[in-house]
């Protein structure tokens, strides 16, 4: 029997519980126990390039969104000269400049910080509303899950992106804080109040799916009051699957606050944005296509970064796809 | 003579399908009445003075401010204001804009539109989404199939807003295959937006397509069918890509739902005169009635579809009941 094979038997016996002693009797199963889910997970990130390509890419950008400067080669996104209006990229200005005459490497660096201010306070309202929502809904049942569900429901039935639209665009007229700003608090706060119903389904089937488990059941026979079985016992599990919706959420995001900025009802000059950058860039496509493209081609990345790092994490974390 | 796997022909209990059907499309209508009153109240609990803002500078005299003010309902309180547009809905009628249009001509003139480039959308998914999906599943991990893995991350990863630019920038501008904008040149003008509107559900057919194939070549009835001594390419056409095809089929056929909401983005960016570019221009102009008009549609679309996809989901797949 080679060693590899050996070590297949004895995973098994373990799993199993039962030692047959066929692999080998001088195995010890307390020190070969099963690792935990996340050193599992952890073991099998560490593998994958992927994931590697998408961390890279993160920690690129969230430097680039605190430290500006180290990526500008020097230059203020803000110091134009008409003189340079249009001009294309060179050694020395590696994306050009804008129609302003500003330096276009800067402020498609500066563009990272709102982005990822977006997406990421976004994502954690995103995470609230759906925990929050989800877990009551999943752990009460009955009319209160009936009531929620079907609320999530309408919610779900409009688009992301015409649903935060449509409530920036009479925003700023109301008297609502935050959404009145026209600044990324709004914006994010419009992709939340669209986005949450995703994650709030995902947090109520892992409360149904451990609710009737005999640890539940066990620590509500000791006396548990209910918020303590749902922080301490329910939520944990539905860790994994929320963190990989979570990474992937970010990205998408991203991407629909560049689209909302693009459309005009999101982010607002003189704020420094790639969807405004390509939404200016548009009209001079035909000319110097490097406007649209250098925002984009960052844009995509970003996203990108997310994205892989999603995938990634739900390859490591779904046990039932782990040979 | 080999028919494929064996389903349940014949008369089968399978419950009541129409008792299905007709529960399924009950529990639609609070969906839909929560989505219209969702995007009513964001629309009309605005401050603002739509008279003053239509007149412009031009004096209004209070006899035309009576006569719109009645004609709108614009000093009941929200409720009855929607009362009066659920009334008026139920009878056909959808209401008109500020300039006294009817909102249903405006819906008839921009639909097609729509539709048409959802089909366009729609064959690209089936015609490429399928057949790299096929062609990657059928030969997992060759050269083919890692290209499709690949480049499907890649396509999920870049904003529908970048695709497009993209798109318009080397098969509009640099080789000049197709128009850029708008519908003058017929089907012609809507295969670029269309596959730009297609390539993210593009890429999840592909991903979905593989699995499932991926999944059913190692499933047991393949493999009695190669026992059997059935050619490679019986096997595949009709063991493995019927029972494969399940979940693509259903899929498309929800995408179709989103497909006919969600094109804001493509049809501005492309200057396609269909609903997403009206309700855009729509939602700028705080045209109430149009906006709350076609969203409702648009809801319904996307309801109708996801109805019709789990009762095609029960007729395809013989292991579902309807109860």
């Amino acid at each position: 029997m080679t060693d590899h094979l050996q070590q297949e038997v004895r995973k098994d016996e373990i799993e199993a519980g039962t030692t047959t002693g066929l692999a080998s009797p001088s195995v010890d199963p307390l020190s070969a126990r099963q690792n935990s889910l996340w050193s599992d997970a952890w073991a099998a990130l560490k593998r994958n390039p992927l994931f590697w390509i998408g961390s890279l890419l993160t920690v690129l950008l969230v430097v680039m969104a605190v430290f500006p400067q180290l990526f500008a080669r020097g230059a203020d996104p803000r110091a134009c000269d008409l003189a340079n209006s249009k001009a294309r990229p060179s050694s020395e200005h590696w994306f050009g400049y804008d129609q302003q005459g500003c330096d276009y490497l800067a402020n498609v660096v500066y563009g990272a910080r709102n982005s990822l201010i977006i997406g990421v306070f976004a994502v954690v309202v995103v995470l609230l509303l759906g925990v929050v929502v989800g877990a009551i809904a999943g752990y009460f049942g009955g009319a209160t899950d009936g009531i929620l569900s079907r609320i999530a429901d309408i919610f779900y039935a409009l688009p992301l992106i015409l649903g935060a639209l449509v409530l920036l665009r009479v925003g700023p007229q109301t008297d609502i804080p935050i959404l009145n700003s026209r600044g990324p608090g709004a914006v994010a706060l419009a992709l939340a109040l669209f986005g949450w119903m995703t994650a709030m389904r995902l947090v109520r089937s892992q409360v149904i799916a451990v609710k009737s488990s005999d640890y539940v059941a066990a620590a509500r026979a000791m006396g548990a009051s209910n918020s303590r079985i749902l922080i301490r016992h329910i939520l944990p599990n539905a860790v994994a699957p929320v963190l990989v919706y979570t990474t992937i959420t970010i990205g998408v995001l991203i991407a629909a606050e560049a689209t909302l900025t693009y459309l005009g009802v999101g982010l607002q000059r003189p704020a420094i944005s790639w969807g405004l950058q390509i939404e200016a860039g548009q009209d001079l496509i035909r000319t110097s296509p490097h406007l649209v493209l250098f925002p984009s081609i960052v844009l995509s990345l970003t996203v990108m970064a997310f994205i892989l790092m999603g995938d990634a994490l739900r390859d490591a974390l779904d046990p039932r796809q782990r040979a | 003579m080999d028919t494929g796997p064996p389903t349940c022909a014949g008369p089968h209990p399978r419950g009541n399908m129409g008792r299905y059907v007709a529960r399924r499309l009950l529990l639609t209508i609070p969906v839909l009445l929560g989505a219209s009153v969702l995007i009513f109240s964001m629309v009309y609990a605005l401050p603002g003075d739509p008279i003053r803002a239509l007149a412009g500078d031009r004096p209004v005299s209070p006899a035309v401010v009576k006569v719109l003010t009645e004609r709108f309902h614009l000093d009941d309180p929200l409720w009855i204001q929607y009362w009066e547009y659920l009334k008026g809905l139920f009878q056909g009628d959808l209401g008109t804009d500020f300039r006294g249009r009817p909102v249903l001509d405006t819906i008839e003139r921009t639909l097609p539109v729509t539709i048409r480039l959802t089909i366009v959308a729609v064959v690209f998914e089936i015609v490429i989404g399928l057949t790299a999906g096929v062609l990657a599943g059928i030969r997992r991990n060759s050269f083919f199939d890692n290209l499709v893995l690949v480049s499907t991350t890649v396509i999920v990863s870049i904003p529908i807003l970048v695709l497009a630019f993209l798109a318009q920038l080397t098969f509009g501008l640099k080789l000049g295959w197709f128009p850029i904008a708008g519908t003058r040149e017929g089907w012609y003008g809507y295969v670029l937006p269309g596959l730009v509107l297609a390539s993210g559900s593009l890429a999840y057919v592909a991903r979905l397509t593989r699995t499932s194939i991926a999944e059913n070549m190692r499933a047991d009835y393949v493999r009695t069918a190669k026992a059997k001594g059935l050619p490679r390419s019986r096997i595949i056409v009709r063991h493995t890509l019927r029972n494969s095809l399940i979940p693509v089929v259903t899929f498309i056929g929800a995408d179709i739902g989103a497909l006919l909401g969600g094109a804001i983005v493509t049809e501005t960016v492309f200057n396609l005169p269909g609903i997403g570019r009206e309700v855009f221009d729509s939602i700028q102009a705080q045209e109430g009635a149009v906006v709350v008009g076609i969203v409702t549609l648009m809801v319904f679309f996307f309801i109708f579809f996801n109805l019709v996809v789990d009762v095609l989901y029960a007729v395809l797949d013989p292991r579902i009941r309807y109860d």
